[in-house]
């Protein structure tokens, strides 16, 4: 039996069953990472001793006996921007290239409480701004489908790890839609949750109203088991929230009630991409669910709306990168020059060119116009979610307009690489859960099929994506 | 149109060093990205409230306790790069 290939859920009944050890599971990841990472460069860093530290451990209770917690003995990765205690933590940026995390995030803690084993942390583009992951300041990472395409970003590293067969499953980060789109392009399954839901707390601040923590994995119901661990209200994160008493909701197709936004299938989307993900909503219809048409009017407002919050956010909470509180300085003669040369040098281009619309978009003369009218714009965005949802109980959209693209076809030109974005953004502005899971192939390349549903019913989400999971 | 000049204004404010090569791609760059926000005007916002974080908490507090610091002190003093000069 080859253990890469199992799900969460199968090599916890293998595990169970002592049909193989956690150390053998363990071992097989890092074996696989160690033979693919070279070409598909997923990891930034394998943390070989403690996930066999962490193997044992877990194989120390199978041998106890009683409970076994379902993530005990799973090796998963963790995206490069979340904290696990003493393990190089570096953004994928040069200006944190030698820092170690010094505790633990409150989603690592919580899956290492199940007993979880880290292999290690993936590539992502620098400070998570980017959307191919070739941001990276140490190094692309390749798609496991076509090596010469992106895996999608920032959580890029995360979904090719999962693809590869690297690890069982990952966690990543979304801001804008950095977990569903790598899902789309290496053809696995991402949730971002709803605002709230899972706490930041040892995720490197970006953009705070936006970010989310989330789950990247084979499958529907892999993808539950991580987002169930992580979970619920942190005292750490104040902007984390009780989840709410979730009703005893179950699937009838028939009571279905599915939104199909029309502003989503305009110009710019490639004619493939709309194929395939019509007839997966066409398969739900067979099925017996009631499409509805919904409009989202300001869906082309969504992205400039998105690309003024998101880089000003961004421009205050990297003011911390200041050549003397963390890592990478340049010694220099005065104050003021430390800061311009350790930034400078230790930020790359996208990074600085985010800082610097967030700064123009908030300094003096600009606000008004720019940041505040975008603030307003946001409030509209999520009228359209509100008026939409009292119509229907998901929505299905594509994950994103284009298949997944070469390496290097987009990185000279910023704006092209931001409206890949166009699809997933609104639902951050929004706070909305959204999930990402593979809908069909081009050829070699995957596609994914986006279901976002209302605050805090990620059940609804899981089992209109389970339900579609078993048709295909 | 953002200047060069204009660049080097913000790259200061933003506490960010640029090189004279990249003002010119920055200044490029952040014009195109300017020019597709412009598309914002269209939308009439007179009556709308702004929106700065998807839900609706506020006051969430918690006692302020200090964590157990792990740096080593020096003479009770942790050591920082020097800013004073």
């Amino acid at each position: 039996m080859n253990l890469t290939e199992l799900t969460i859920n199968q090599a916890h009944e293998g595990l169970k069953r002592k049909d193989f050890s956690a150390l053998e599971l363990c071992r097989e990841h890092l074996d696989n990472i160690k033979n693919k990472n070279k070409e598909v460069f997923a990891f930034l860093e394998i943390a070989d001793d403690s996930a066999l530290a962490a193997a044992k451990k877990a194989d120390d209770l199978v041998a106890r006996g009683g409970d076994l917690p379902i993530l005990a003995g799973i090796p998963l990765a963790v995206k490069d921007n979340i904290l696990v205690e003493g393990v190089k933590c570096t953004a994928a940026s040069k200006i944190l290239e030698n820092y170690v995390a010094p505790y633990d995030a409150t989603v690592v803690k919580r899956l290492k409480k199940q007993g979880a084993v880290i292999l290690g942390k993936t590539n992502l583009d620098e400070f998570a701004m980017g959307s191919s992951t070739e941001n990276s300041a140490f190094g692309p990472t390749r798609n496991p489908h076509d090596l010469t395409r992106v895996p999608g970003g920032s959580s890029g590293g995360s979904a090719a790890a999962v693809a590869g067969k690297m690890a069982l499953g990952a966690l990543g980060s979304d801001t804008g839609g950095s977990i569903r789109l790598p899902a789309s392009f290496c053809g696995v399954v991402g949730l971002k949750p709803t605002y709230g839901a899972v706490s930041r707390f040892g995720l490197m601040a970006f953009a705070s109203s936006l970010d989310q923590i989330g789950p990247i994995a084979k499958t529907v119901e892999d993808a539950k088991i991580i987002y169930e661990a992580i979970s619920g209200k942190d005292k750490m994160d104040s902007t984390s929230v009780p989840l709410p008493e979730i009703e005893n909701w179950k699937l009838k197709i028939e009571n279905l009630r599915i939104g199909v936004p029309k502003e989503y299938f305009i110009k710019g989307i490639d004619p493939e991409v709309e194929k395939i993900v019509k007839s997966a909503i066409k398969k739900y219809e067979d099925a017996g669910a009631k499409i509805v048409e919904v409009s989202l009017p300001h869906t082309e407002y969504a992205l400039p709306a998105y690309y003024i919050i998101n880089p000003s956010e961004a421009s205050a909470n990297l003011a911390r990168y200041d050549g003397i509180k963390y890592g990478f300085s340049k010694q220099e003669k005065s104050l003021l020059d430390v800061y311009l040369k350790s930034r400078g040098e230790g930020f790359g281009t996208e990074v600085r060119r985010r800082i610097m619309l967030g700064t123009y978009a908030l300094s003096s003369g600009y606000y008004e116009a720019y940041y505040r009218r975008a603030q307003r714009v946001r409030t509209k965005v999520i009228e359209d979610f509100n008026n939409a949802f009292k119509k229907v109980d998901i929505i299905l959209t594509p994950t994103s307009p284009v298949l997944p693209f070469k390496i290097g076809e987009r990185i000279d030109d910023p704006l092209s690489m931001y409206l890949v974005d166009v699809y997933t953004v609104s639902i951050n502005l929004a706070g909305l859960p959204a999930l990402s899971m593979p809908c069909g192939k081009v050829g070699k390349l995957p596609l994914g099929l986006q279901i976002i549903g209302q605050f805090f019913k990620e059940n609804q989400i899981f089992e209109a994506a389970a339900f579609f999971e078993k048709l295909s | 149109m953002i200047s060069k000049k204009e660049v080097q204004h913000i790259a200061k404010l933003a506490r960010l060093g640029v090189t004279k090569k990249e003002e010119e791609k920055f200044g490029n760059d952040l014009s195109a990205i300017l020019d597709y926000i412009e598309k914002l005007k269209k939308v009439d916002v007179t009556e709308t409230r702004e929106t700065s974080h998807p839900t609706s908490i506020k006051n969430i507090m918690r006692a302020d306790e200090v964590s157990k610091f792990e740096k080593k002190l020096i003479d009770g003093h942790l050591k920082v790069r020097s800013i004073l000069r």
